[in-house]
């Protein structure tokens, strides 16, 4: 069982963010890490190929930074090989965009299963996976809370408003997962050196013909203007002496909630 | 703006709210409303879409146990060959809603905005950013029309007294392997006291509970408040309450009248979701927890004190 693992690259979360003021770009030019969410499909996607007892994980990642380091994490938890689409032209490409030059790269490897998360820690726009999903013709199941694979057939516990659904889909199928539906591993000293001489396809977007339909140009669509939202302001801060508890029951009962 | 569509979610025989809310708001933006929706029961949703501004209601039909994104997106996109394309298509975020705006955006080629709170006559969208502390505006560049995916409780639902809206059956058309995921059998969570989305109070814990056997503080504290209990993505990624909790950029906005934080910091990707809350109230250790910038009434203090104290004084009253 051959599985793509789409995984993307962005700014360390604990570092404080900011657009760039001209382009309204989130500022990519620090370091970039694995994005957390990611490594859930990892970690989920290394247990279903230990499960089949043959095949092998593939990661495939777009970025405009030549950056490996968040690749290389993945490839250090176990996954087999990369792809990573990287050019400068990609700056400023929109989620269709993305969701095309994943497409074209996931084509190379023509998998049997390709998972996601549900959405990126960075952007959180939510629809690549299923854009994709669309592009190579494939079913997809999204929120998935559980995984198992049945012989040619996806079986997905799939978050609802009110519980989950049982859905069932044939394979080949996009699943993205939601955190917490595995729990992922730590690469090993041993997994970090091996990834080292894994192999990394690096492509650009003019390889996979898609040169014009990414970037900001190629975006359907583009930010206007950052404005600074309406301020909440601080209220009343009590530190806690045995007392706190008293202060919160009058408060709510202040709001008139008690 | 002349032609609007919106996605409306059928939900045990009525539309969900955030749907209701989408028409109200598409109602001011000066065109015609259509809706769109799924599964056949058009007859008996007319009358709440066209009370809500809605003057037509396409109904996808029975989608057979199919996942709705790839026959939905099919059905818009087969009325747009027959009827033109609209101005815009709003969509509500949800499961389902997503899956919709992202099936369509690859359908039609056209590009995708989400987690909008705000949508203007002129086609401007806002965006939330960096835990709402500023807005990002944007338009469509593209031809086609532009899909906007918006999320709940950015605008109030209010009834405009419209007549019933008059049922039109699509179709989805040939949708060949993208419409194979099927749904098998329905697994409904047991819950007790209110929806977190519509609960008048909410009490919410996070990474500060410490273990996960402390949520139960949590729940416990809610139900004495007749409240809903929710959490932090911290500890639904650790896996000590299921998705269904999670308040927040990636989980559910809440507005209770009040909020009451517990051992949450208060990162950005959290405050999006509870941030329209009339009250908040915070309970942390860290005295300089983001979480105090906005709260109106803070304790700094030990969540595993000051809870269970609290607990006590709203039972004995």
């Amino acid at each position: 069982m051959n599985i793509v693992v789409c995984v993307k690259q962005i700014p360390d979360p604990a570092a404080p963010a900011s657009l760039d003021p001209t382009t309204h770009n989130l500022d990519r030019t620090g370091k970039l890490i694995l994005d957390e969410a990611d490594t859930y499909g990892v970690e989920m996607a290394l247990q279903l190929v230990d499960k089949a007892g043959a095949g092998e994980v593939t990661v495939v990642s777009m970025g405009s930074s030549a950056d490996l380091s968040g690749v290389r994490n993945a490839l250090a938890m176990g996954a087999a090989k990369a792809i990573v689409v990287s050019d400068d032209s990609l700056r400023g490409t929109d989620a269709l965009g993305t969701a095309k030059v994943l497409a074209a790269a996931i084509k190379r490897v023509n998998p049997d299963l390709v998972l996601c998360a549900t959405e990126s820690s960075d952007g959180y726009t939510g629809t690549v996976p299923v854009q994709v999903a669309e592009i190579l013709g494939l079913p997809s199941v999204t929120f998935a809370k559980s995984v198992t694979v049945d012989g040619s057939t996806v079986k997905v516990d799939r978050q609802t408003d009110g519980g989950y659904d049982e859905v069932t889909s044939p394979l080949p199928a996009v699943v993205t997962v939601t955190a917490g539906v595995v729990e992922p591993r730590y690469a090993s000293f041993k997994g970090i050196m091996a990834a080292k001489s894994k192999p990394v396809e690096e492509l650009t977007a003019a390889d996979l013909g898609l040169a014009g339909e990414t970037g900001a140009a190629g975006a359907g669509q583009e930010i206007t203007s950052v404005v600074a939202a309406e301020a909440r302001a601080a209220g009343e801060k009590h530190t806690d002496e045995g007392d706190g508890a008293d202060k919160i029951v009058a408060f709510l009962e202040s709001i008139k909630v008690l | 703006m002349s032609n609007i569509w919106v996605v409306v979610e059928p939900a045990n025989g009525a539309l969900t709210t955030t749907s209701l809310e989408l028409l109200t708001h598409a109602r001011t933006l000066g065109g015609t409303v259509s809706a769109i929706t799924w599964g056949g029961q058009g007859a008996a949703l007319a009358a709440q879409a066209g009370e809500y501004g809605a003057t037509t209601l396409h109904d996808a039909g029975d989608l057979g146990g199919a996942l709705p994104g790839a026959p939905v997106a099919g059905a818009i996109t087969g009325l747009i060959a027959s009827a033109g394309a609209p101005d815009v298509i709003l969509i509500p975020t949800s499961y389902d809603g997503r899956d919709i705006a992202g099936r369509l955006s690859a359908k039609l080629n056209t590009g995708v905005l989400t987690n909008v709170t705000g949508y203007s006559a002129d086609g401007a969208t806002e965006h939330p950013v960096f835990g709402g502390t500023q807005i990002v505006k944007a338009r469509f560049t593209s031809g086609g029309p532009g899909i906007v995916v918006i999320r709940a409780k950015s605008f109030a639902a209010e009834s405009a007294g419209g007549a019933p809206a008059s049922v039109n059956s699509i179709a989805s058309g040939d949708l060949g392997a993208t419409n194979s995921a099927k749904i098998v059998a329905s697994h409904v969570e047991e819950r007790v006291g209110p929806k977190l989305e519509e609960a008048a109070v909410v009490v919410s814990g996070g990474r500060g509970l410490g273990e996960a056997s402390a949520y139960a503080l949590i729940e416990e504290a809610a139900k004495l408040l007749n409240g809903a209990s929710g959490a932090s993505r911290a500890i639904v990624d650790a896996g000590w309450v299921p998705y269904s909790k999670q308040v927040g950029q990636t989980g559910k906005t809440v507005k209770p009248t009040v909020y009451i934080a517990c051992g949450i910091s208060g990162a950005t990707q959290h405050m999006v979701g509870m941030k329209g809350s009339k009250n908040i109230v915070a309970i942390n250790k860290d005295a300089d927890a983001p979480i105090f910038q906005i709260a109106d009434f803070g304790i700094v203090g030990d969540v595993h004190k000051v809870l269970p104290a609290l607990i006590e004084k709203l039972k004995s009253r």
